[in-house]
């Protein structure tokens, strides 16, 4: 299977997730320029994280109005791959791929940590080499990572399954101080209706190789790997 | 004739305006009196300092570039070198916390990338007033807080740093930023202009006028009227140079330019200067085609502006269209303003007519030095001993109040603020001695690390400046590492003053002898002087970069504790010294005495013990004991320590016990060896001269110390981490708030 990353202006991440994916995971992966209208044939459209045009207005807002989004966008509709990290999770929530939204974290300061989150549906394409309630060891880095729904958009998503990833304390409690940005629900990611859309706030990417402290992350990238080559 | 009372705002003395109309051969108008202003100010002309700084060693086989261009460069090997360097942004960041050090951050990454290499580390040394003050505390919150915002939106790790807290920094805290980049050695870019009629382009954001004699600023006091300097800051857009960032990278890999130069203190001014004085050449320029934000500038303004995210390039004509599409892919414009000329003079056209034509020689090069007059300030020459200190009844709460002293909290609150994980080569998070990169595609390893005791200084400033040298060495000891180049970042009052002058000129010299023992060249940094307000100045602070590169990360070593049932080893001895230690200033609210005491030679032997010890693989934990003394050094290897493992630990030498505990002696080093091992670990010791003793063993959930078998403290490490992680911020806690 082939990845693309798509690079915005301020992407930083970028070149993190293509280590990962062709160093680590070892698969051809694309880099996809934002102002490009080609997914070169990609299987999976990876949206980095940073700071795409310095998020000065809104985390991901400008973003969206990349031209490749409109690529993204039909891509998948067709029911294609889609995965974003940290401001690429914020990006797919501001082009409405994902429901909700993101306010800054509860401490109104940006989180650098590792954090532990708890596997909520080990059956999405970006889980199914995870166990459900297995507990991984993943860091955060951001300023936006509160995640917010109205009641309803809430019901829905967890009616449907589509919270994959919670905040969680090592042993996989959910406790006020593991939830460590305030998100609703402890909400660190989720899916789209379809299933073939999922943001994290956490990095995978930073917790692929033992050197780093954690290959926890692997987990996402198997898994699609194993969505798409099986 | 310039107005004496303009020529005293420029902060130029008559003698130098004189030597500036002999230079020009006739009366400078306004804007070229600005322009050697900036150029001939401290912060830029080293005027001052220059005939001390040339004391410290600036060679060795792996220096690539020593002092004098943007940065210095190491060779590491394989074909790679760092490129790193240290600098100030003090009197900004006591004026706008926020905006003062996020501009700190931007100009040091531009020093960096201005030489072809990609930036992948930054460090912060910060000093702050104490935090009961809450002025201190809304400085600090905005220094952390605009170091945060430029770094992580950049994309560049903040992997380490320090904080230390005293009175002489609450109205004059310093923010030193450290950056290191890493390149190939054959694609080293310099700010040259090269040949006659190449084109000079200017690239990044738009001249505003914000910053206008930020260098000016930078070399003068304070009085009460420093809010009235705010608009003299810079604002800082890091997007902006994010951009900039990944398009010069793009220009200089594709070989399109032939030199580049940051708009960083003096802004086009430095730039138009220093680029040709290099080449032995001149620059024409037009400043109408000066990419201008706002309306109605003068050459003046246009000339002396500080606005970030700029860069002056020099490429050859035929190469002016392809640099341009490579900076609008990044949408940023590349602008030809002017060319290299053969004449040597800085010539400056505005509305046709030529408003600047000065030597460039004559601004970059002839700056008077000053051979300042040194005088031993009162009370300098012998601190005061300690006399009769009380010994305190309860050791136990002693360690509880040196745990919480800021300056030896846990910083977790502020690096916690720092993207310290991106780009994905951090092997040791921060908060742990040094910080430890990988480099990737290759076994190799880099340390870094930013030391300075202020205190130690004043105190003792030759003993001040060896010691800064000799910590920052013994960091990256303790992790693996072997020091291979020096920045600097020398941070003092008034230099017009005998006594601060002395200072500086003790401070250097002994950092010399030190780096010399360490056979390591200083490559370059930075000097900031006028670090007074209202009179009051801070401490002497010298804070020391040093990189070291660990051949082998397998061999690397972390400070916590590994496992229970280790041996405890003290490479090196505790001395009868209790002076300038944070025990006394936390316990009896003394700074007082003369500092630690050091010896280079043994310093070197004990550092080179561990090295071998840590690369024959002996070594499971090393950790030296600096503020907080080895009581604090071992707690923090146990909070360090993963299953927050405990010590049992007995002193055995014949002195106070708040000297065997708090006690800041140098040349230490503490680690813990597999028991089958400790033999080896002594004998190697010494085998090199080097005391070493096996002073307790790992294991249990207390932290246990004893002098000569009778027990001194007992406290649960659990305890004692919660003291020292919730210090820092129970002062910025808001009522109510509840502790995670």
């Amino acid at each position: 299977m082939k990845f693309g990353v798509v690079i915005f202006p301020g992407s930083n991440c970028d070149f993190d997730t293509i280590h990962a994916l062709r160093d680590v995971v070892g698969r051809p992966t694309e880099i996809l320029w934002h102002k490009d209208h080609d997914l070169r044939g990609v299987d999976c459209v990876v949206l980095p994280g940073g700071f795409s045009y310095g998020d000065y207005l809104r985390s991901g807002a400008i973003a969206r109005f990349s031209p490749l989004m409109q690529e993204v966008r039909e891509f998948a509709d067709r029911g294609g791959l889609v995965l974003g990290i940290c401001n690429g999770f914020q990006v797919l929530l501001e082009l409405g791929l994902l429901p909700g939204a993101m306010l800054r974290n509860k401490n109104l300061k940006f989180l650098c940590q590792f954090v532990t989150i708890r596997v909520e549906n080990a059956g999405t394409r970006f889980t199914n080499a995870g166990r459900p309630g297995q507990v991984l060891r993943i860091p955060i880095a951001h300023f936006d990572g509160n995640y917010f729904a109205d009641p309803e958009t809430l019901a829905h998503i967890e009616g449907r399954g589509q919270v994959v990833f919670r905040y969680c304390d090592p042993a996989g409690e959910l406790t006020p101080s593991s939830n460590v940005n305030g998100s609703l629900h402890a909400i660190a990611g989720l899916t789209n209706d379809r299933g073939n859309v999922m943001g994290m706030m956490p990095h995978p990417e930073r917790a692929s190789e033992a050197l780093l402290g954690s290959v926890d992350g692997r987990i996402v990238f198997g898994s699609i790997l194993k969505a798409v080559e099986s | 004739m310039i107005d004496p009372k303009v020529l005293s705002q420029h902060n130029l003395t008559p003698e130098e305006y004189d030597l500036i109309v002999r230079l020009v051969g006739r009366e400078p108008n306004l804007t070229e009196v600005g322009i050697f202003s900036a150029m001939w100010s401290e912060h830029c002309s080293y005027k001052s300092s220059k005939v001390h700084l040339k004391k410290l060693p600036t060679r060795g086989k792996n220096v690539v570039q020593g002092p004098g261009e943007n940065a210095g460069i190491i060779d590491i090997g394989d074909g790679q070198v760092v490129v790193f360097k240290i600098e100030s942004h003090n009197h900004p960041s006591f004026i706008e916390p926020f905006q003062g050090a996020a501009t700190g951050v931007g100009g040091i990454l531009r020093d960096i990338f201005t030489m072809g290499a990609r930036p992948v580390a930054l460090m912060d040394s910060l000093r702050f007033g104490p935090l009961e003050n809450p002025k201190n505390r809304s400085i600090m919150d905005g220094v952390v807080a605009g170091i945060s915002s430029y770094g992580n939106s950049i994309g560049v790790p903040t992997v380490g740093g320090e904080v230390y807290f005293g009175e002489g920094y609450s109205l004059n805290p310093l923010v030193n930023v450290f950056c290191l980049g890493l390149a190939d050695r054959d694609k080293i870019f310099y700010a040259r202009t090269e040949d006659v009629g190449n084109a000079i382009l200017y690239v990044g954001a738009k001249t505003g006028r914000d910053g206008i004699h930020g260098a000016s600023m930078a070399s003068q006091e304070f009085g009460e009227d420093t809010e009235l300097k705010r608009p003299n800051v810079q604002v800082g857009d890091p997007f902006k140079e994010k951009l900039l960032l990944e398009a010069c990278l793009e220009v200089m890999d594709r070989h399109l330019i032939v030199g580049i130069q940051d708009m960083g203190a003096a802004g086009l001014t430095c730039s138009t200067t220093e680029m040709p004085a290099k080449s032995g050449q001149g620059v024409e320029i037009d400043l109408d085609r000066v990419p201008q934000r706002e309306s109605g500038m003068n050459p003046y303004e246009i000339m002396l502006s500080e606005s970030q995210e700029r860069m002056l390039i020099a490429c050859k004509p035929e190469r002016v269209r392809e640099v341009q599409e490579a900076f609008a892919k990044w949408d940023l414009d590349a602008v030809a303003i002017g060319r290299v000329t053969g004449d040597g003079q800085l010539r400056c056209r505005f509305r046709g007519e030529v408003v600047v034509e000065v030597p460039v020689s004559a601004v970059v090069d002839l700056c008077p030095m000053y051979n300042r007059p040194v005088q031993e300030g009162p009370g300098a020459a012998s601190p005061a001993g300690l006399g009769e200190l009380p010994l305190p009844s309860d050791l136990e709460s002693a360690l509880r109040k040196v745990l919480a002293f800021p300056t030896v909290a846990n910083k977790e609150w502020v690096y916690r603020q720092y993207d310290h994980m991106v780009l994905t080569n951090t092997v040791q998070l921060p908060g742990a001695g040094a910080a430890v990169l990988r480099v990737k595609g290759s076994k190799k390893g880099l340390a870094m690390t930013l030391d300075g005791n202020g205190l130690y200084a004043r105190l003792d400033p030759r003993t001040g400046g060896k010691i800064a040298v000799a910590e920052a060495c013994r960091n990256l000891a303790c992790v693996g590492a072997r020091p291979v180049g020096v920045t600097n970042c020398l941070n003092f009052g008034n230099p017009e003053k005998p006594a601060v002058m002395c200072q500086f000129k003790d401070v250097v010299e002994g950092m010399s002898e030190a780096c010399r023992t360490f056979e390591i060249a200083v490559t370059g940094g930075n000097v900031s002087f006028y670090n007074e307000t209202e009179g009051a100045s801070i401490d002497p602070t010298p804070v020391l970069g040093v990189v070291g590169l660990i051949d082998d990360l397998a061999t690397a070593v972390t400070p916590g504790f590994k496992s229970e049932g280790e041996a405890v080893i003290l490479l090196g001895e505790t001395l009868d010294e209790l002076g300038g230690t944070v025990y006394l200033k936390a316990v009896h609210g003394l700074e007082a005495g003369p500092p630690p005491a050091i010896d280079l030679g043994r310093e070197r032997a004990v550092q080179e013990a561990c090295l071998e010890a840590i690369e024959l693989g002996l070594v499971r934990s090393a950790h030296d004991p600096s503020e907080g003394g080895l009581a604090v050094c071992a707690a923090e290897c146990a909070f360090h320590s993963p299953a927050g493992i405990g010590a049992v630990i007995d002193l055995q030498e014949g002195f106070r016990p708040d000297v065997l505990l708090f006690g800041e002696s140098q040349s230490r080093i503490l680690v813990t060896v597999k028991p089958e091992n400790a033999q080896r670990v002594l004998d190697l010791a010494k085998k090199r001269g080097v005391p070493a003793a096996m002073i307790g063993r790992t294991g249990g959930p207390d932290l246990k110390f004893s002098r000569n078998g009778r027990p001194l403290i007992d406290l649960s490490v659990a305890e004692a981490r919660a003291l020292w992680t919730n210090a820092i911020p129970d002062y910025f806690r808001v009522a109510g708030e509840a502790k995670s």
